[in-house]
């Protein structure tokens, strides 16, 4: 049975080798954020009047909100459709969607000339109910929020019981302590209202990133200007989700040295071929009624990133996957799931940077070095902060076994899941 | 006969309500105008065929807007028309010369600016409402509530506002501003005042528009046939005469659907009422209640035998 499995916090040094490349990048990051902030635009970066957006907001904002969609997709197939067994994988893709969320907002306050009026949405006096950047806007804004409170369970379980703040302050831990069972008692009678909230919030705006470009008819290469730019957007968005979620669960098994859980991994991703498959008929389909299939056999840089991210992006994980045997593997399992993350990512920088083509633009966009190590920054913090609050709150789940494996997992080929007998003392 | 006509008027009225509930629509979306409100509203009709490329009026808009200060004679600089230049933080206006390769000798200007559309894809597009379409046919730019995220720029199918990208503090959106403080007082823009051949002509849209097809009406040799912006993306204050394809002014070329229909249709249809998302929460929530049940009864089950 799946209680078995219990999110634990993790046993391990932060500072890894691989943390402490990941912290040099983010200090790269951090000082390319400051100078941004104070020399502006123009100085930081490579944006100009034809090209307004660059890749902190086609990378940072509308790929990263797409990557984090295994939030909602776990949400909805453990939460809402009662899967429980994929259980085990929710509070990462939580973790995940929250940190990426909010990574999403640093990206953005980057790239907004006026960033301190980041806020203005929210003021009726401001709202625009015409602009899809305000729906956008406000669900993301609704959504973050909604994070915080569906992660906040764990960290009551973490410190519910063991308050001890420091110093001056500990005379407030018993005041923090009812706080957290108040919250608790509350926060667990509610917390399906928000999943369901966060599911519906998680369509309207993944799918409203799409329609953003929609309002740029004679600027967008017919390969990816169509009015279902919003369906292809979702459909690609929860397709992203699971494949997402078994990156990350590979990666940090790998990374923990645990057992990777390949029997529910392989489970999860055998909606990940059909979901492709929909997403891939939709996709050709409107391309053929729009009669826009021409355009591929242009051979210029629209139609060979087109052909890649629909190649590698989203045929081949979609063979691999379709066979039961190579989701079994977690080599194979990798290597789609790579593949599909690949294939959306490059998707948004199409859809917001290489469709992009302004009638009058004298020359072209490439991203600045301070532009690259902003957003190379922004990732390598966002899985810093990850790991430091895997190892630190209940978010993996673990079997007794999945402890200590002195193999890393990931070279390991068609492994049957954590054997039941070995954990069946837990409890 | 009379009262024929009026009761289908009335069903006529009344079928129209009917649709425009039903169907969101534009004139639901931008509900503030009507094709009346347009035709009173003021616009400028820029003959190129009568412009000689004096570039008068981009002085006069340096003047009047207070932008960057130049040397004496760079509004004399005839060089300039050896590159095509667009719209930018510091003109907002630019005369190009019309690169019509067929005729060699003759060459003919035409200026490029914001075009003030009726429909403007950058009004839709605003997130916090800072860009807006007066009265009087204004776009303009509230510098209080923008956030500068420069959606406006991506909508903009003229590829007209500029930024600021080089104030790390306070980024401005700039574009031209239609001499907003001029045309409130019944004063023409300042370009066009500074206009010396008139090439420009200033007044109300309506009037502007038959003035236009009078021209080409009385000298079709030397019009081509079609006045820019009329039609348009839903038309544009700011309106075009030309001896050649208008792309030769960089006027590039447009259907006459509204840019913003597109977007604000599949919004308010997503939105409307709150219904789907609604519809979609309920749905949620009875399959996460019913499933839940369902197990609830397989584990009392499982129990009892």
């Amino acid at each position: 049975m799946n209680n078995l499995e219990v999110p634990t916090s993790i046993d391990a040094r932060f500072f890894s080798k691989g943390a402490i490349i990941l912290s040099f990048l983010t200090l790269v990051g951090v000082l390319g954020y400051i100078y941004r902030l104070v020399y502006g635009l123009d100085a930081a970066t490579n944006l100009d009047n034809q090209f307004p957006w660059g890749i902190w907001i086609s990378v940072d904002v509308a790929s990263g909100v797409a990557l984090a969609a295994g939030g909602f997709t776990t949400a909805a197939l453990a939460d809402i459709f009662h899967r429980s067994k994929y259980h085990s994988l929710t509070r990462p893709a939580l973790l995940t969607a929250m940190l990426g969320y909010t990574f999403v907002v640093v990206g953005l306050l980057a790239d907004l000339g006026r960033y301190y009026n980041v806020w203005h949405p929210v003021l009726p006096s401001m709202w625009q109910g015409n602009s899809v950047l305000f729906e956008v806007g406000l669900c993301v804004m609704i959504y973050l929020t909604i994070l915080y409170v569906e992660f906040f369970p764990i960290v009551i379980e973490k410190f519910l019981g063991h308050v001890n703040l420091p110093g001056v302050l500990a005379k407030y831990n018993s005041l923090v302590e009812s706080f957290l069972k108040i919250s608790k008692r509350t926060l667990y009678r509610m917390l399906s209202l928000f999943i369901i909230a966060g599911v519906v919030l998680s369509c309207l705006h993944q799918s409203s990133l799409g329609t953003l470009m929609v309002i740029a008819p004679y600027k967008m290469h017919p390969l990816w200007y169509t009015p279902i730019l919003p369906l292809l957007f979702l459909l690609s968005a929860i397709s992203v989700g699971f494949p997402m979620v078994i990156f990350e669960s590979i990666l940090s098994s790998w990374s923990f040295k645990l057992k990777p859980e390949t029997k529910t991994l392989a489970s999860i991703a055998k909606y990940t071929p059909i979901l492709l498959f929909i997403y891939l008929s939709v996709k050709i389909g409107d391309l053929a009624i729009r009669n826009s299939l021409g355009y591929l056999a242009e051979m210029n840089i629209q139609s060979i990133s087109f052909i890649i991210e629909i190649g590698i992006g989203v045929i081949i994980p979609m063979l691999i996957l379709f066979q039961r045997t190579k989701r079994y593997s977690i080599k194979y399992l990798l290597i789609s799931a790579s593949c599909i993350i690949f294939g959306i990512l490059l998707n948004r920088i199409n859809v917001f940077l290489i469709a992009y083509t302004p009638p009058f633009s004298t020359g072209y966009y490439f991203p600045s070095f301070i532009e690259i190590a902003v957003t190379v920054g922004l990732m390598s913090g966002l899985i810093l902060i990850y790991r430091f609050m895997v190892i630190h709150l209940p978010v993996i789940s673990m079997h007794v076994d999945r402890r200590r494996s002195d193999r890393p997992g990931v070279k390991s080929d068609i492994v049957s899941g954590p054997s039941k007998s070995a954990s069946t003392k837990k409890g | 006969m009379n009262k024929d006509r009026r009761s289908f008027l009335k069903v006529s009225t009344a079928v129209t309500a009917a649709t425009a509930s039903l169907v969101p629509s534009v004139s639901e979306a931008s509900n503030d105008y009507c094709q009346e409100h347009f035709d009173n509203a003021f616009g400028v009709l820029v003959d190129t065929t009568v412009c000689v490329g004096c570039r008068n009026c981009e002085l006069a808009c340096n003047q009047q807007n207070e932008l960057s200060e130049q040397p004496d004679d760079h509004f004399s600089d005839k060089s300039v028309f050896d590159s095509r230049r667009r719209p930018s933080v510091e003109s907002f206006t630019v005369v190009n010369s019309s690169h019509d390769s067929e005729s060699s000798d003759h060459e003919s200007y035409g200026k490029i600016q914001c075009m003030h559309c009726n429909y403007p894809a950058c009004v839709s597009a605003c997130i916090v409402g800072a860009l807006t379409k007066c009265g009087h046919g204004v776009v303009s730019w509230d510098a209080w509530k923008c956030i500068g995220c420069r959606y406006c720029m991506v909508a903009c199918p003229f590829q007209i506002p500029a930024y600021e990208y080089k104030e790390p503090l306070e980024p401005r959106v700039m574009k031209c501003t239609f001499c907003y403080d001029r045309v409130h007082d019944n004063k023409k823009p300042a370009c066009v005042e500074s206009c010396p051949v008139e090439a420009l002509t200033f007044g109300k849209r309506k009037d502007l528009i038959k003035l236009a097809h009078s021209r080409i009406e009385s000298n079709p040799d030397n019009y081509y046939d079609h006045v820019y912006g009329e039609k348009e993306i839903g038309g544009t204050s700011w309106m075009y005469l030309a001896s050649t394809d208008f792309i030769n002014y960089d006027l590039p070329k447009l259907k006459e659907e509204q840019i913003p229909q597109m977007t604000e249709t599949i919004q308010h249809g997503i939105f409307k009422s709150f219904l789907p998302p609604l519809a979609l929460y309920g749905f949620l929530g009875l399959v996460m209640h019913s499933i839940r049940q369902d197990k609830k009864k397989e584990a009392e089950n499982n129990e009892q035998s």
